[in-house]
């Protein structure tokens, strides 16, 4: 074969090709066709073996002109097999409808109180506080006595206690505040330290919109030498930014009184929905009241031993339905307590 | 407390504007719940003189009334009886405005064209007296609003008071806090009582409890009891009380202004002038003004008449027969000081709160028990008529000292994480009443006997903390450097348990552990803690399982025709105490509950939920905890079908139970059917032991799969032959899984047939066929040895 039969035999083997790959009727017969005209046996093959015996004038002539075969064919086949493949997927009947969804519900979700509750306890693990826990019925001491309310103190009848049967009349309660749980962290643990304690509590009232008898606090406790006010202040604050998600948070505070913090004061941030214009959720005051805080009275250091000249400390506790109730704009406390499945899963 | 402005006004200018006052109020912790204007719509409203009455001529309940308005006269329909010519009126012209924003027209009322009205006190908004258009001073110029005349342009504030500030429950005392924070004159000015020799007599006082009664001082007037002027009126009226007598009237005012609350006797229905403190006796009776008849306790202390006759119930509420009333001419006028704890005891007892014990209960001024008496003598005379017999009785034993309490400037300081100076402590504190001596470094403070509150250093820090504002107070945050923040392994646990469930697709639920009695006995047989003061019996026992929560969380959702569910709660549940504690315990568990249909189609058919569903679940936590050695043990469960109920074992100690709600417990409570519950106790399972984390190597050969089906009685469980079968076997059993049951007639009554899958692997090695066969030949008898049959 000299370069003039070759080209010629390229020429002609194009056409006849393209009319095979046009005609082939199925992916099999595709395949054989391909085999025919671009496998060891085709005349691209065959050329290629005389290439050999050419001069080396002829040889780059020849090359491309195999180069060019090979290219027109191969994507002749690749047209065909796309339009077998439609034809061949058509016959399958009609595709799965995955819109249809999956067999059932996947996964179930937190209740939200919980969720807050993770969220408030993982802020204060990254500012180094341990989580604190305490029984939910109380003796008179932890829930009054040793927080400085004695009996018959006026700030007993600030809560509506629930009383159990058991000791003496009053004297075992559920617990109207987590903090009593201070109280045992500081029976337990010598200072410095640094917890909080969520956990649920309890009032004699009867559920309803606003009202529940029971319901969920946290309390932070910190105790070591030389703490101060405004270390109080900047720690709530640095709180709320976490909380809020928005580092213009500020607090304020005003002065208020719980027997077992001294000086107290109860405290408000500023709103993050309106930034302090006024809105539904802050009353048009610009301010959010979270709950009460202060410095932990001598009194109650002297009651569990701690030195109140070497070690100074700090307290501070809110609500978790509360801040869930202000973050989502939920109006009725009763809602958490329902358990209502389509809140469960909102959340 | 609701404190009028221009009360305090008498005491300092508070000339700040109203959103000043407010907030100073506020950052003082005199928390101000409300600001009212009570006549703030009242616009219009002149000095009118009535000239003359006229008949209605055509009704009889009507008149007119000619009046004078200083620039001009008109004629007014009246309804009101007790008007007469000469009376000097609120008057209300056509286009003036009453409170609710409602404004006058000229119209014709039966006839007769009115142009305007005249105003009762209510009308104007000042409380509830309805009786009678409001008879204005005479000498009050014609044609003049009314509205400085009878005090509408006030402001008042309703105060919330923390208990511990008694002298803020008074005008005084609030003003005072207002003249220190906006640097102001604060004055209160000492009564002046002209006394009357004409009346002497003698009162003697006896008190028998001085510890209950440090102090009793008794004077003694002739009053003319009547209605008391408008001014006092209005004011109490603002301050939310209402008018009774000007005798009464006077009690209250001096109570509201100085904190110390009074009490008039009737002199001459004692039973001889003198007056005997004491504690009752047991069993003894009186009848408290309220009409409610009082069975006293040793405990409870009385105010008597010299024949020891109760007449009071000391600081709470009067009683007796010696009340004041219209007929009264002399009173005997108490004022003491009555020790807190007892008041706040038998008010707690009796369940009577009023406007004195709250403030005996917060502490009172025992210093000021004498010019609170004088302040009332004084209104007396000028209100009631009075002749006040000159002298007093006044028994104070043993006076009541105030500590001197060392401040540190540096204490201040290392408190409030300020860098105050002492002439700046000494500037917050002064204001305050409190006498101060020393050098700037070291004070030596003495609180005003007013501030029962103030004993101890930090009380006196607290103090300037109000005085400086918390806004002076920086922003600081300690880092704890002892400890890293972490949470404990229970509460990694208890996270790991909850997640676990949410992924197995129930939805957390938190319930209220106050339950009823038959809620909490439909699940436990054990006797609940119950709560001694419950307000209904839905909440009168704590809940020992955390069942019944779940139940009436299925209830809910089902009642609203959310019958597919799959809820779960983790929490405490209350048991009775240990013979030697005090406390229940409380240890925590998670249960689940689920009911109705698991949802699968369109793609395959749903189907009832049922037991296996709820071993899922429970199986779901205990993986998550990497609980071992655990074995479900079919067994009886109160609230659980009988035969569909199985119990927990976590190394052969109970952890919890699992089954089928009990049908009965279904119905009771319309739950949607099938319900299937566990419920694991967390307490317990802390002390399961866990899988062993030491790593194992995976083999790399190929498994030899083995089937073996048996026909068992159905006394054999399941698990019973699983573990027999992995005994068997050794180490060689990767996994051994039954994956068929199957029952029918050709296998005989009280039989069934089941099919296991095991998963033979050796560590090192491919095993031959031989070895699989000896191992396939141990597992069959040990089967065999739990009486099961080998299918042929
Ligand atoms: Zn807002």
């Amino acid at each position: 074969m000299n370069l003039a039969d070759a080209l010629a035999l390229l020429e002609r083997s194009a056409a006849e090709a393209a009319a095979a790959v046009v005609g082939a009727a199925s992916l099999d017969d595709l395949a054989s066709v391909e085999r025919d005209w671009l496998g060891k046996r085709s005349p691209a093959t065959a050329v290629n073996e005389a290439i050999k015996t050419f001069g080396p004038d002829e040889r780059p002539r020849a090359g491309q002109a195999v180069g060019a075969y090979r290219a027109a064919v191969t994507d002749a086949v690749a047209v065909r097999r796309s339009e077998l493949e439609a034809a061949a997927a058509a016959d399958r009947g009609p595709g799965l409808d995955l819109t249809l969804g999956g067999h059932g519900a996947v996964r179930g979700h937190l209740h939200l109180v919980t969720q807050i509750r993770r969220e408030l306890e993982d802020i204060f693990v990254g500012l180094g506080y341990r989580i604190a826990e305490g029984p939910e019925v109380e003796d008179d001491w932890h829930n009054f006595e040793a927080l400085n309310i004695p009996p018959a103190h006026p700030a007993r009848s600030m809560q509506d206690t629930l009383y159990i049967e058991l000791g003496r009349p009053e004297q075992v309660m559920l617990r109207t505040h987590t903090s009593p749980v201070q109280i045992r962290t500081m029976e337990t643990q010598e200072p410095p330290i640094y917890v909080v304690a969520p956990g649920r509590t309890y009032r004699n009232e009867t559920l309803d919109a606003r009202h529940s008898p029971a319901f969920h606090q946290m309390e932070c406790l910190a105790v070591d030498r030389g703490l101060t006010m405004a270390d109080l202040f900047g720690t709530i604050e640095a709180f709320a930014k976490r909380l809020f998600d928005d580092e213009s948070v500020r607090t304020r505070f005003r002065s208020d009184f719980f027997p077992y913090t001294e000086p107290s004061a109860e405290l408000a941030v500023s709103c993050v929905f309106c930034h302090q214009r006024g809105c539904r959720v802050c009353s048009h005051t610009g301010w959010i009241e979270l709950g009460g805080c202060g410095m932990v009275d001598p009194n109650v250091f002297v009651q569990v031993g701690i030195d109140p000249e070497e070690w100074q400390g700090f307290a501070f506790g809110f609500g978790l339905e509360r801040i869930a109730m202000i973050r989502y704009g939920i109006d009725e406390i009763r809602t958490f307590f329902d358990n209502d499945q389509r809140f469960l899963e909102q959340y | 407390m609701r404190a009028p402005l221009s009360w305090i006004r008498d005491f300092t200018p508070a000339d700040a504007p109203i959103d000043e006052i407010v907030a100073a109020l506020n950052q003082l912790g005199l928390e101000v719940d409300a600001v009212e204007e009570p006549g703030r719509e009242v616009r219009g409203v002149r000095v009118a003189r009535i000239l003359e009455v006229l008949p209605h001529p055509d009704a009889d309940k009507l008149q007119l009334a000619d009046v004078d308005f200083g620039d001009g006269q008109t004629r007014v329909v009246c309804g009101a009886p007790n008007i007469a010519a000469g009376m000097v009126v609120p008057f209300a012209p056509s286009g003036a405005t009453l409170p609710g924003g409602f404004t006058l027209e000229r119209r014709k009322i039966r006839g007769q064209v009115s142009d305007g009205m005249l105003c009762s006190a209510k009308e104007l908004g000042l409380g509830d007296d309805h009786s009678g258009i409001l008879a204005l001073a005479p000498d009050a110029v014609l044609g003049d609003d009314v509205r400085p005349l009878l005090g509408l342009d006030d402001v008042v504030f309703d105060l919330a008071i923390t208990p511990n500030r008694p002298d803020a429950m008074g005008i005084v005392g609030v003003a005072r806090e207002l003249a220190a924070h906006f640097r102001q004159p604060f004055t209160v000015p000492d009564p002046v009582v002209v006394t009357d020799p004409g009346v002497a007599i003698t009162v003697p006082v006896l008190i028998e409890a001085p510890d209950r009664c440090p102090r009793y001082l008794a004077r003694v007037a002739e009053v003319t009891v009547g209605p008391s002027p408008e001014w006092m009126r209005a004011r109490l009226l603002k301050a939310g009380v209402r008018s009774i007598s000007n005798v009464v009237d006077v009690t209250n005012y001096v109570l509201l202004e100085r904190n110390q609350p009074l009490h008039a006797f009737d002199l001459d229905r004692l039973a001889g002038p003198g007056i005997v403190v004491r504690t009752a006796t047991a069993g003894e009776r009186m009848t408290t003004l309220d009409g409610v008849e009082r069975e006293l306790e040793p405990t409870d202390l009385l105010i008597c008449d010299a024949d020891r006759a109760p007449q009071a119930l000391a600081g709470i509420m009067g009683g007796g027969d010696s009340e004041v009333g219209p007929t009264t001419t002399r009173i005997l006028l108490e004022s003491a000081y009555f020790e807190r704890m007892g008041i706040a005891r038998t008010s707690k007892r009796v369940k009577l709160r009023s406007e004195s014990s709250a403030r005996f209960e917060r502490g009172t001024d025992p210093d000021g028990v004498a010019v609170a008496a004088d302040r009332a003598l004084e209104l007396l005379v000028a209100v009631a008529a009075a002749r006040v017999a000159p002298g007093s009785v006044d028994e104070y034993p043993a006076p009541v000292v105030r500590p001197t309490i060392t401040v540190r400037t540096a204490k201040v300081n290392a408190v409030l994480g300020t860098t105050l100076s002492g002439a700046e402590v000494r500037e917050a504190l002064a204001p305050l009443g409190i006498d101060l001596a020393g050098d700037g470094e070291v004070f030596e403070a003495v609180p005003p006997s007013f501030r029962p509150d103030l004993d101890r250093e930090i009380d006196l820090v607290e103090e300037v903390a109000r005085r400086i504002g918390f806004a002076a107070i920086g922003r600081t945050v300690p880092k704890p450097e002892h400890q890293v923040g972490a949470l404990s392994r229970r509460q990694r646990d208890r996270r790991l348990v909850a997640d676990a469930l949410v992924g197995a697709g129930y939805s957390e639920a938190v319930t209220i552990p106050l339950v009823s009695p038959e809620a909490v006995a439909r699940f436990s047989d054990a006797p609940p803690v119950v709560v001694a003061n419950p307000l209904r019996s839905e909440e009168s026992v704590l809940r020992s399982t955390l069942l019944p929560g779940l139940a009436a969380v299925a209830a809910h959702n089902g009642a609203r025709g959310l019958a597919d569910l799959a809820v779960f709660e983790l929490g405490r549940v209350f048991l009775r105490p240990d013979p030697d504690a005090l406390l229940p315990r409380e240890p925590e568990c998670v249960a689940g509950l689920r009911t109705g249909t698991v949802r699968r189609t369109p793609v395959e058919p749903d189907r009832p939920v049922d037991a296996h569903d709820a071993v899922d679940a429970l199986r779901s936590v205990l993986d998550a905890l990497g609980t071992d050695a655990v074995r479900i043990e079919a067994a009886p469960v109160v609230g659980l079908d009988p035969v569909a109920s199985a119990r927990v074992l976590a190394d052969g100690h109970p952890v919890g139970v699992v089954g089928v709600v009990d049908p009965r417990v279904v119905d009771a409570l319309g739950l949607a059917s099938p319900a299937v519950a566990f419920e694991l106790d967390l307490d317990a399972l802390a002390a399961a032991p866990t899988r062993d984390r030491q790593f194992r190597s995976v083999s790399p050969f190929p498994p030899s799969n083995v089937d073996l089906a048996f026909v068992v009685p159905d006394t054999t469980a399941a698990a019973d032959l699983v573990a027999a079968l992995s005994g068997a076997v050794g180490p060689l059993a990767e996994s051994v899984r039954c994956f068929d049951e199957f029952r029918g007639e050709s296998l005989g009554p009280d039989r069934r047939s089941l099919a296991f899958a095991l998963r033979l692997r050796a560590p090192d090695r491919t095993l031959t066929d031989s070895e699989v066969a000896e191992v396939r030949e141990r597992a069959i008898t040990a089967a065999g040895a739990l009486g099961a049959v080998l299918r042929g």
